[in-house]
């Protein structure tokens, strides 16, 4: 067990301002739970936690040895899925990993999405951690019900447990060829005492029979006939849906209000102003009038008619073209010092040649498919939500404190998310609509339009990068400078405008260099909006400017960008905290003895994407490649795009390959479609998205002004290739994303000689 | 007002503002919820829907135009979910997060009814105003040309 990883809430500024949602531990692996007296526990699935499976399954007779597995009496294995599922296939990945270790058939495995409930642990979707975070524990589950399955068997049998294996949903004993079915032993097995967790063996890999292969997504036929239930489509008798007109500018609240024609709109039947929040925001309500309607078109329809005068607050001065000189400026002026190794100054100072450049990447907004939505029901002093949300504790957490409840009066159910990215994190429409029910004393449905989506978001971060480079007179690089300026997300929980260690892991920190002197430094930046974590992070602004700011020192060289890039990484090696500079990595939560920075490994991701890309062509036929390289999520991956201009004078990019280590995979084509996605999902950061402010309020409001890529911009074939490995699992979700934009700026300055330093590319290109 | 309307074959009465989208009769009073809400503008194609067989985007498409006409949801493509796009999409793993592929399935529906081989640029034409966040058009194209019986590259 002591090498089982410590599951901390994904944020490090979260853990910091006690806002941590889940245990440290799995409470469920305690040594001295595990002795507890397993008759009443075992057998039953609930009361607690709950889920959202039907009551009958909850008590049916059977094994219980935990809150994720449940064999019955008739055989069928009930296996929780505790993380949310977006997109990225969790529910077809890590119920099979349970699956593998109880040796159960997939046939007979019925899978249950959690509650929102502490006792599954950290249930944060986020941070690409769902498997990488839990990989083992989750095995474990597995494992745990294996033994005590076997043990019965064993005990009928009078044989030892040794002799006797698990597979296709039985027990063998391997001498006598006697079979015991699950369901045959469950109920015995149910009256043993759980195991202690350094009893319970995991199966030697080649046993996991399905992990690592293609694997059937779960629910893809409810997603193709229209029956998959996200938050949006849920619904209740006698609810109604709110629709709510929200402060334009962050920290404004209501000055005064005329309902009288919303009310006279057919259908609305309440309005209903909500409390202006107080700083630090954090999932608070943004405050507002809400207008409760029949139907969503009335809501609609009546917020419309509402007249308002809204009182603009502090950050009304806030306007992104200022800012964006302020952010230059403070990476202009030394900042503090969070990384250094050798006298950078002195050695920039003489220096043969000096290389500088800055970057800007702008405000970005999450705008999943589905925009937020959360529907509440509170009656007798307790409530109930159903919401799309990738934190269902933090959800509970929320809506109690809205409340003034204890967390036990309040569940939170999970549907799909249609879409997540980071967004879904936050609680505040799940806080929004469990206030609004208590108040209208009816079921709520808070619905928000793509408009309230796109001008309420959590941004993520505006930023500004200055790097500079010192050149000896053979051109090699004997200083590095990283400056770093950004409102970071702890401001949005009180913190200080002063980015964290969690912060600057993200490419900063981090990034292993063959360069004698390094020096990174964080400077202040304050922020004038809700900031929240997209898919990737800082990483994104990160790997745009260290990436391309490498492609620049190749080309002032007048050398292969691949080349110069091996030689910056330098020979395989792990990277040690003395050698990077640093006293501590955060490291994604997870030990560097496990989780190294490991220069070797993106050395071989680069080696591997420009072969398959057969970068020795790359600039033939009207095409250009591009080429950048990340270590996020505890996972490396590098990317080569193919940009062309098209007839019209476009800049498109038709082609793209990635290399992605991740360890050890459970499910490769889910691997495979998160790191398609990625692909699309930089290209609309490098090509399209912005939001901008003026007035503190952003100037986009949906998909005509904030444009994402379009099935027309996608590459003709994006090439995915895993390196195959036995190691630690890495994240999925979001390491696919922060080497797309600079692969794209590096392949356009090849194909055109202009350099793109400021995203996106629509600023100064045609795309 | 009541509006008929003949959804999935099945003939419908709408009492409702003449005036309110489709995509909220759908949810809201008739609780077909496989179309969705993505933006209110026509820009993302969440709620693409059949309308005597012709895509329309139903967001932006008032109840009273679909009176004595037929429309078609997700939920009516198929009895059981077999037609050959939703078979090709669960086969090639198509969706990610799902909520965009009804809409996108409709779509491809409809230009498979007018173009049973399209090619790439077909494709990319007629699906052009569905937008998918989790970004799964390379799959989508792939598995438009599947159910079209075409091969893939």
């Amino acid at each position: 067990m002591s090498k089982r990883p410590m599951l901390i809430a994904r944020r490090s500024f979260l853990a910091g301002l006690n806002l941590s949602v889940g245990g440290l531990a799995l409470g469920f692996f305690s040594d001295a739970e595990a002795q507890k007296p397993t008759s009443e526990p075992s057998g039953r699935l609930g009361p607690k936690p709950q889920t959202s499976s039907s009551v009958e399954e909850k008590s049916a007779p059977g094994l219980n040895p935990n809150v994720f597995v449940h064999v019955a009496a008739e055989g069928l294995v009930t296996i929780v899925c505790h993380r949310s599922e977006m997109g990225q296939g969790i529910r077809s990945s890590l119920p099979v990993l349970i699956a593998d270790e109880l040796g159960a058939d997939m046939a007979r495995v019925k899978i249950v999405q959690a509650d929102g409930d502490k006792a599954y642990g950290d249930q944060n979707t986020d941070g690409s951690n769902s498997v990488r975070g839990i990989y083992e524990d989750m095995r474990r589950v597995g494992a745990t019900a294996r033994v005590m399955l076997v043990a019965a068997a064993a005990k009928r049998w009078k044989v030892k447990p040794e002799d006797c294996e698990a597979r296709d949903h039985a027990v063998f004993h391997r001498r006598s060829q006697r079979t015991l079915g699950f369901g045959e032993l469950a109920v015995e097995a149910g009256k043993l005492a759980v195991p202690k967790p350094s009893e319970v063996r995991l199966r030697p890999k080649s046993e996991l029979r399905r992990v690592g292969k293609p694997l059937p997504l779960l629910d893809g036929p409810a997603y193709v006939n229209g029956s998959a239930i996200f938050g949006a489509d849920f619904r209740l008798p006698g609810m109604l849906t709110a629709v709510i007109a929200r402060p334009p500018v962050v920290g404004g609240r209501v000055a005064r209000y005329d309902a009288n024609r919303a009310l006279a709109v057919p259908g609305v039947k309440r309005v209903i102003e909500l409390p202006a929040p107080k700083p630090p925001y954090i999932f608070q309500p943004w405050g507002g009038i809400a207008v409760l309607a029949e139907n969503t078109w009335a809501a609609m329809r009546g917020r419309a008619a509402l007249d308002i005068t809204w009182d603009a607050g502090e950050n009304a001065a806030y306007d992104s073209e200022t800012y964006h000189q302020t952010l230059i400026e403070a990476v202009r002026a030394p900042g503090t010092v969070i990384r250094n190794v050798g006298d950078t100054e002195g050695a920039l100072a003489k220096a043969a040649r000096v290389i500088e450049a800055e970057y800007h990447v702008p405000h970005l907004a999450h705008v999943p498919m589905e925009p937020p939505v959360a529907v509440a029901r509170f009656e007798g002093g307790t409530c109930e939500v159903w919401a799309p949300t990738q934190n269902p504790q933090a959800a509970r957490t929320e809506a109690a404190r809205v409340l003034g409840l204890p967390e036990e009066k309040v569940q939170v159910h999970v549907t799909f998310l249609g879409g997540g990215f980071g967004r879904k994190s936050k609680a505040d429409f799940v806080s929004e609509a469990s206030w609004l029910a208590r108040e209208a004393g009816v079921p709520v449905r808070v619905q928000w339009t793509r408009e309230d989506d796109v001008q309420h978001d959590y941004f993520h971060s505006v930023s500004a990068q200055r790097l500079s480079a010192g050149l000896d007179e053979g051109g090699k690089v004997i200083a590095w400078r990283h400056r770093t300026a950004f409102p970071p997300i702890g401001t949005l929980f009180g913190g200080p405008p002063r980015p964290g260690d969690g912060d600057l892991q993200q490419g900063v920190k981090d990034l292993a260099l063959a360069v004698p002197n390094v020096r990174a430094e964080a400077c202040e930046a304050k922020a004038h909006v809700r900031i929240g974590w997209l898919r990737s992070v800082y990483n994104i602004f990160h790997a745009f400017s260290v990436n391309s700011f490498i492609d620049e020192l190749a080309h002032a060289r007048g050398e292969d960008p691949r080349d110069v890039r091996l030689e910056l990484i330098g020979p395989p090696r792990v990277a040690t905290l003395k050698e990077l500079g640093i006293e501590k990595l955060e490291n994604y939560g997870m030990s560097v003895e496990e989780h190294p920075v490991d220069a070797g490994r993106l050395r071989r991701v680069v080696e591997r994407v420009t072969e398959l890309s057969r970068w020795s062509d790359r600039k033939k036929d009207g095409r250009a490649l591009g080429l950048a390289a990340h270590r996020s999520f505890l996972t490396y991956v590098a990317v080569v795009v193919s940009v062309v201009r098209n007839p019209s004078g476009k800049i498109a990019v038709d082609e793209a390959w990635v290399v992605v280590d991740a360890g050890t995979v459970i499910n490769p084509d889910r691997v495979r479609s998160q790191m398609e996605g990625s692909v699309i999902f930089g290209m609309s950061i490098a090509m399209h998205g912005a939001i901008t402010m003026k007035g503190g309020v952003p100037q986009q409001s949906n998909f005509h002004d904030y444009r994402l890529v379009r099935i027309r911009e996608a590459p003709r074939k994006i090439h995915v290739d895993i390196v195959a490995s036995e190691g630690a699992p890495g994240g999925i979700g979001e390491p696919g994303v922060p080497p797309v934009a600079p692969a794209i700026a590096n392949a356009i300055f090849a194909l055109t000689g202009q350099r793109i330093r400021e995203l996106p590319l629509s600023r100064t290109l045609q795309v | 007002m009541s509006i008929r309307v003949r959804i999935n074959g099945v003939d419908r009465e709408l009492d409702v503002d003449p005036e309110m989208p489709l995509l909220w009769a759908l949810r809201d009073v008739l609780g077909l919820t496989g179309t969705k809400y993505g933006c209110g503008q026509a820009l993302c194609g969440a709620c693409t829907i059949h309308l005597d067989g012709q895509v329309v985007r139903a967001c932006v498409t008032p109840v009273r135009r679909a009176d004595g006409h037929s429309v078609t949801t997700i939920e009516g493509l198929s009895p059981d979910g077999s037609h050959p796009l939703q078979r090709a999409w669960v086969d090639l793993g198509v969706p990610q997060c799902g909520f965009c592929q009804a809409g996108q399935i409709m779509t491809a529906a409809a230009l498979l009814a007018k173009k049973p081989k399209p090619t790439d640029a077909e494709i990319d034409q007629s699906l052009g105003g569905n937008l998918c966040r989790c970004g799964t058009y390379t799959r989508i194209r792939a598995a438009v040309k599947k159910a079209a019986g075409q091969p893939e590259e």
